[in-house]
């Protein structure tokens, strides 16, 4: 990976779930939600991940911060292995990994002030003395672009954008060096999402922040991550730098991804290959490369064998047997 | 463009009265034309009055508040606001077709499609039920749905989020309709599939010549689908023109914004993006004005005083600023 030892480091995660069969939930399936996923990201580093519905990117940044038990893996913060760690170890271990929902509103407690919202989270680590709190609260709202006089407001009378800010001062309440933001600007109108997104990075810039950058549009990913990894079906099929992911997408589904995204500028209309058909059941996952079954290159060899995540020396890894870095 | 138009929007004012304090004014003096064949996008962030624009021309608003306050909806001519409850009824569906974002809210969910899609055919065509079951698998077919003859006898919770969205197309064309209203049909969808949508609704457009009026917020769906653009802003058109005209030479303020603000593939990457200060104004504090002057960069005195009218700027190209107004510079 990067030479720099990483924040977080993640090896190997897996989440599957039980799902009922019938009413009578005789011969219960296994979900696949996600399936040996492993990165690292850096200090001051912002990963993107990647995918569409089901691909089990939420489950990811869920089970990296144990909300979700992993069923295995490995999740490493700050040189120390969380996997194992009790409830009260792990709960004291989160000031450093905070998380930023795709919904505000429901994210946010209804009853509680924006400025007890934003405090909240210094009563529960016994962290300064009230007045110093407040003051930590003042100086978090002027961060993030909230008035002083809105402290005293309720989450519902903060328009969408407002309470994303409002999301991102508790988060950063704690002095957290990685943040998982789960969809956070795709609610956003597109004027404020830019608001957001300048938000986050200048933040980023500031503070040596760490970004799990969850999100499912390609043109916010490329514009905020150093790194991408893609997600199908519960598997990173690439991952590379950014530049070269978009620049030069190996993986058949990175392809289809980018081509499917709309042109900017109607001169750039084009027939393109559309990806046929939808993303099959995680329940019953696909024999062999999971997405051979709407890959427009595959051959006998992908509905056999599964391809392993090989990378070369420049950091850009590939899971498909017709496009290894070595052929 | 010498034919007449086959819709034609004129002077619309959509507005919502409750108790005898004064009706809030929602969308006000809107005007466009569709044309057979031709791809009308409307764009505009949450609360600008695209969606109720669609609704008011199927007379669709939410009752009892919602109501058009004035102007003129003409099919081939013909004044939709003022036919009767059962001549708009036999409009809807038939002459014009609406489909929506979320298909499952859309769709019966107690009804096979196949049986959903044949009902609309048996109102308006009073075809037999046979007749009807067989242009509802001739539907399915045309929207490229796989297994047509199984899908027919499904319901609409066993078909995935883009199978639903191509069932609202088939319904919604299955009397070949001479316009289609589609209100942000591929935003609850995933990018590929967004792309088959998006791909069908052009093709079919193709076969049918039907007159499609698109709204978005996406400007990327714009660029992929638009003849002509129109731009809404807290209830009011701020700029219109051809799609070319729109993205070579965008001339309000809000428009450049918009497109400044949008991250799309290949463009600037970790740079920052371009921010619209502020918030839409919500419905009842509109200002005076221009009601982007608040946010707008450019504004000057009289932008605050006195709203600007839509001036002709270039072929088809129309912007309502002061910028571009008489006097100003060109």
């Amino acid at each position: 990976m990067t030479g720099k030892t990483s924040v977080l480091d993640v090896q190997g995660l897996v989440k599957h779930y039980s799902v009922g069969r019938g009413l009578f939930g005789s011969g219960r399936r296994r979900l696949h939600a996600v399936d040996g996923v492993s990165f690292a990201i850096a200090p001051g580093e912002t990963l993107g991940l990647v995918g569409e519905s089901g691909c089990g990117k939420s489950t990811v940044g869920k089970a990296v911060l144990r909300l979700v038990e992993p069923t295995a893996g490995r999740i490493v913060l700050e040189g120390e292995d969380i996997t194992s760690l009790s409830r009260s170890a792990l709960i004291a271990k989160r000031r450093k990994m905070q998380v930023i929902f795709q919904d505000p509103y429901s994210s946010l407690n209804p009853r509680m002030t924006a400025g007890e919202i934003v405090q909240e989270p210094l009563i529960n680590f016994g962290i300064g003395t009230r007045a110093e709190q407040q003051e930590r609260v003042a100086a978090l709202f002027a961060r993030v672009g909230l008035r002083p006089d809105q402290r005293n407001n309720y989450p519902h009378e903060f328009s969408g954008g407002q309470r994303q800010r409002l999301g991102i001062a508790r988060a950063l309440a704690l002095g957290p060096s990685v943040v998982i933001a789960d969809e956070p600007v795709s609610a956003l109108d597109v004027s404020v999402q830019a608001q957001v997104i300048n938000l986050l990075m200048d933040l980023q810039e500031e503070y040596g922040l760490s970004y799990l950058f969850i999100a499912h549009d390609l043109g916010v990913v490329e514009h905020i991550s150093h790194r991408v990894a893609v997600m199908y079906l519960g598997k990173i099929v690439e991952t590379a730098p950014r530049d070269m992911l978009f620049a030069e997408p190996r993986h058949p589904y990175t392809e289809a991804l980018l081509a499917a995204v709309p042109v900017s500028h109607p001169r750039m209309r084009r027939r393109r290959v559309v990806l046929k058909g939808d993303v099959p059941s995680p329940i019953n996952p696909p024999s062999g490369c999971r997405f051979h079954t709407r890959c427009p290159i595959a051959v006998a060899r992908c509905r056999e064998e599964e391809p392993a995540l090989l990378g070369d020396s420049s950091g850009h890894s590939v899971a498909c047997h017709l496009r290894t870095p070595a052929n | 463009m010498a034919q007449e138009p086959v819709l034609a929007v004129e002077s619309l004012r959509v507005e919502f009265a409750t108790g005898d304090a004064p009706p809030v004014v929602a969308v006000s003096d809107m005007s466009f034309e569709v044309h057979r064949g031709e791809t009308l996008c409307i764009v505009g962030e949450s609360g600008c009055g695209k969606s109720l624009t669609a609704l008011s021309i199927l007379r669709l608003l939410p009752r009892p508040y919602g109501r058009i306050g004035a102007g003129r909806v003409l099919l081939d001519g013909r004044d939709l606001t003022t036919v009767s409850e059962a001549e708009i009824r036999a409009v809807r569906g038939r002459a014009i077709s609406m489909i929506f974002q979320e298909p499952m809210t859309s769709l019966n969910p107690v009804l096979t499609v196949g049986r959903q899609i044949a009902e609309t055919v048996m109102v308006h065509e009073g075809l037999s039920w046979q007749d009807c079951m067989d242009r509802a698998l001739e539907m399915l077919r045309q929207v490229r749905i796989p297994e047509p003859e199984r899908r027919l006898h499904e319901y609409p919770h066993q078909l995935s989020g883009g199978m639903r969205q191509r069932v609202m197309i088939a319904m919604a064309l299955a009397c070949r309709p001479r316009v289609l209203l589609a209100d942000e049909p591929t935003t609850a969808l995933d990018v590929t599939i967004q792309a088959q949508i998006l791909d069908l609704i052009r093709d079919l457009q193709q076969e049918t010549g039907a007159a499609v009026v698109l709204i978005t917020h996406d400007l990327g769906v714009v660029a992929e689908m638009a003849q002509r653009v129109l731009v809404m802003y807290a209830g009011s058109k701020v700029e219109e023109g051809s799609v070319e005209e729109i993205f070579d030479a965008p001339s309000h303020p809000y428009t450049r914004g918009l497109m400044a603000a949008m991250p799309h593939l290949g463009g600037g990457r970790g740079k920052r993006l371009n921010e619209i200060p502020g918030v839409v104004p919500a419905l009842d504090a509109r200002p005076p004005g221009c009601a982007f002057a608040p946010r707008c960069m450019q504004a000057v005195a009289r932008c605050h005083a006195e709203a600007p009218p839509l001036v002709q700027i270039g072929g088809t190209h129309t912007v309502a600023c002061w910028a571009h107004g008489q006097g100003a510079r060109a």
